[in-house]
């Protein structure tokens, strides 16, 4: 053991060498890892671009008028088309719901299989592992990229450096152009984009896109993970002993170090130091030092280490999703429990299904139009020659029906208060029917009278508004203003 | 300074500038390199810039400012942009000029775009003295409320947008003047007195069992009646108001009638025909016909 020294010495320290306060990116060639990990991660890969890259071109008829694309944010007609849903300005709140609905999810797969969003789902994983992808076919595994990056400059380097920078700006522009097919007609922009005549805003977003798609998956790729994102420090926090989380099980692994065939594996972990985790591992830690930031949880190093366990023919699981809580017990020679319900699995699960219904209860039974009644406030009354008040009103009616509707307006009857539509005729014993065009909003102009000279400030009455065709009703409260006593 | 009189900091290592002020030393940390990159950038740029746009102010010789070589001005930008929103309001305005005021208000469409004008339109020039929404104020007239002293249908109000009310440049102008009795010597203080008791009991707010009341009915007939009907009902062909209601322009008070019968009240509205354009006039006339719901 080194003699450490606590005494402080009496001559002056010596000067140290300056330091760079920045420490330069150590590159990373990750290994390419076989196994089952590897293979759900390609899956995932394939899935998740599928759906990124195919959704826009999905067709859902909706008639006339509306357009015929099934997932389209349509910031120009103000509608968000969703399959069989289409989204108002005035129903924001339902894209609220789904972003909280979205975050206590991954709270929930969070607390009970850590990391997953980021080992799996996130685009950055999912892009990097593409680009890599890309990368050793141009360049080979880790040993020939070491290889290439070491070796002077010749036409064999410069070809697959140039050819892999070239798929990769294609990866990145695909990626950017499709992004901006969510929010114009899909089939319109892909026409138009390419003889220049498409919105400017599809080429500033395209080529925005196409840069950070770039940068991020083929310069940045960990650094992202590890500087720029938030998100691992949150879900890192959200995790906890009872998460199952990429593990090495260092009760079975120490004490580490090599192992030749035939020796006796009495005494000694089951770790023989291959350094196989390491090299496999895209974010460039050794997860044998146990739970680190930087680990985005993509079970590679679990891939690697159970190669060559079934190699050096001990058990698998070296490496494997466990919690802390499990391997804590097995070191002291406890039986492990695993508690994937817990008080804050049930409550992110019962809160996830309370939003859930809430959302899926207004959806089903969101009616197709809906009635703002706006009181003048400036004048709030005027006095008419007769000596009788009147107020002015701005009725709204939103039809987010495909067909025009007709709806028949009138004051609940015990009020005694007098009505007219302006632009509208009224004809004594008649009913007011104001007719509203489908998909839109249509203002009307409202004049309401008390019955009597004299008035007391404010007052309150229905506005009654019957859908003529299916005999809907929509009641309105609202008041009316006189002089005061 | 040659290398080997370099002073260098010890705890930091770094080279100073060889400033000291009370021991404390500068360091000589170099701006970082992505930083210096984007300052010359800032300055070729400016360069360029300089070249292309107006930009040195006040040069002997040249008017105004250096003009660039881009031909690019606020001025010209902000005409081109108010040129590209008549173009694009053009079919709609020129819509509401061919529609008759009527078919503008029962036509849905048109009736939406006009309403939308015209409470913009209001907004800008007439809110001043009507009022928001037309609530108008003592003297300036009530938009929102069923009294028209000249008329309140929808060509009527057209027109006296168009022409104004007693605006003299305008020969179309509406027109009328009432006397001032008091001020002109045409009738007494006590007279006068006498006819506004009458006129309160015509709406109802004065006491009919009064005297002067009573003697004001004759002088009623002979000054008034010619033009506010021989009832005070009014006439809307000459701007004549309704005595009898309980809308009061200036004041339904004893004193202020009073003084407008001694003062003569004889308020100005200007022509719009002349500054707004014939839809804008259009979309002003239906909006202000919606406000109270017109005539």
């Amino acid at each position: 053991m080194p003699q450490i020294n606590l005494i402080p010495s009496r001559s002056p320290p010596p000067v140290p060498p300056p330091q760079d306060l920045y420490a330069k990116r150590k590159q990373i060639y990750p290994k390419l890892a076989h196994g089952k990990f590897r293979t759900v991660k390609w899956v995932a890969m394939g899935v998740l671009l599928g759906v990124y890259y195919l959704i826009p071109w999905l067709r859902w008829e909706r008639g006339a008028g509306v357009p015929d694309q099934a997932v389209l944010a349509d910031f120009a007609g103000e509608r968000f088309f969703f399959f069989g849903i289409e989204i108002w300005p005035q129903e924001a709140y339902y894209l609220a719901g789904l972003m909280i609905l979205a975050a206590i999810g991954l709270f929930l797969v969070t607390s009970l299989f850590g990391r997953v969003w980021c080992g799996y789902a996130c685009p950055q994983t999912v892009w990097t592992d593409l680009y890599i992808w890309v990368e050793r076919a141009f360049e080979g595994d880790r040993a020939k990229r070491i290889r290439l990056d070491k070796a002077p400059w010749g036409l064999n380097k410069a070809a697959r450096k140039i050819g892999k920078h070239i798929v990769w700006v294609l990866i990145a522009f695909v990626t950017g152009g499709a992004f901006i097919l969510y929010f114009h007609d899909a089939r319109l922009i892909a026409q138009t984009f390419f003889i220049g005549e498409a919105p400017l805003s599809a080429y500033w977003f395209a080529g925005l896109l196409t840069f950070t798609t770039y940068a991020l998956a083929g310069t940045m790729r960990e650094q992202v993970c590890t500087y720029l994102c938030p998100w691992p420090r949150i879900q890192a926090a959200l995790t906890d002993e009872d998460a199952l989380n990429v593990t090495y099980r260092y009760d079975r692994g120490e004490p580490r170090g090599p192992h030749r065939k035939g020796e006796s594996w009495q005494g000694r972990g089951d770790c023989i130091d291959c350094k196989q985790c390491v090299q496999v591992c895209p974010v460039g830690i050794d997860i044998r030092d146990g739970p680190q930031l930087e680990c985005i949880h993509c079970a590679l190093c679990i891939d690697a280490c159970d190669g060559i366990m079934k190699t050096v023919g001990r058990p698998t699981g070296l490496i494997a999703y466990d919690t802390d809580t499990a391997v804590a017990a097995r070191a002291v020679g406890m039986k492990p429990k695993y508690r994937l319900v817990r008080a804050r699995t049930v409550l992110y699960f019962v809160l996830m299904t309370a939003i859930a219904s809430l959302m899926a209860f207004g959806l089903l039974n969101r009616g197709t139009i809906e009635v703002n009644v706006l009181k003048d406030r400036s004048p709030p009354y005027v006095r008419l020659s007769s000596g009788l008040i009147q107020n002015g009103y701005t009725l709204k009616l939103v039809n987010k029906a495909g067909e025009t509707r007709e709806m028949e307006i009138s004051i609940a009857d015990d009020e005694g208060f007098t009505l007219k539509v302006v632009g509208i005729e009224t004809v004594a014993g008649e009913p007011i029917l104001l007719p509203v065009a489908s998909n839109g909003v249509d203002r009307y102009r409202l004049l309401v009278t008390t019955p009597e000279q004299a008035s007391d400030g404010r007052q309150h009455f229905q506005l009654v508004l019957t859908d003529v065709e299916t005999g809907e009703i929509h009641t309105n409260r609202t008041s009316f203003m006189a002089p005061g006593e | 300074m040659s290398d080997h009189n370099k002073d260098i900091d010890q705890p930091t290592g770094v080279e100073t500038t060889g400033h000291e002020w009370d021991g404390i030393k500068e360091l000589n940390n170099p701006l970082p390199r992505w930083w210096l990159y984007i300052w010359y950038a800032t300055i070729a740029f400016s360069i360029v810039y300089m070249v292309i746009m107006p930009a040195i102010p006040a040069l002997p010789g040249l008017g105004t400012n250096t003009p660039g070589i881009g031909g690019h001005s606020d001025r010209m930008n902000v005409a081109a942009e108010i040129d590209d929103l008549r173009t694009g309001r053009a079919g709609t305005g020129s819509m509401l000029v061919d529609a008759s005021l009527e078919e503008i208000e029962t036509d849905r469409s048109l009736q939406q775009f006009a309403m939308a004008a015209g409470e913009s339109a209001f907004g800008d020039n007439c809110a001043t003295c009507h009022g928001a929404g037309g609530r108008g104020a003592k003297g300036y007239p009530t938009l929102a409320d069923d009294v028209w002293l000249w008329s309140g249908t929808l060509d009527g109000i057209e027109y006296t947008l168009r022409h104004g009310i007693r605006h003299d440049p305008d020969p179309e102008t509406r027109f009328s003047a009432m006397p001032a009795f008091g001020r002109d010597r045409l009738l007494t203080r006590a007279e006068i007195d006498d006819v506004v008791s009458h006129v309160m009991t015509l709406s109802g707010r004065g006491d009919d069992d009064n005297d002067a009341a009573g003697r004001g009915e004759d002088i009623f007939a002979a000054q008034c009646a010619s033009c506010h009907g021989p009832n005070g009902e009014g006439d809307k062909t000459i701007g004549a108001p309704d005595l009898t209601d309980q809308d009061w322009l200036f004041g339904g008070e004893y004193d202020e009638v009073y003084n407008s019968v001694y003062n003569a009240r004889n308020a100005h509205m200007p022509a719009w025909g002349e500054r707004l354009d014939d839809a804008t006039i259009k979309a002003l006339s239906v909006y202000v016909h919606s406000l109270g719901g017109g005539e």
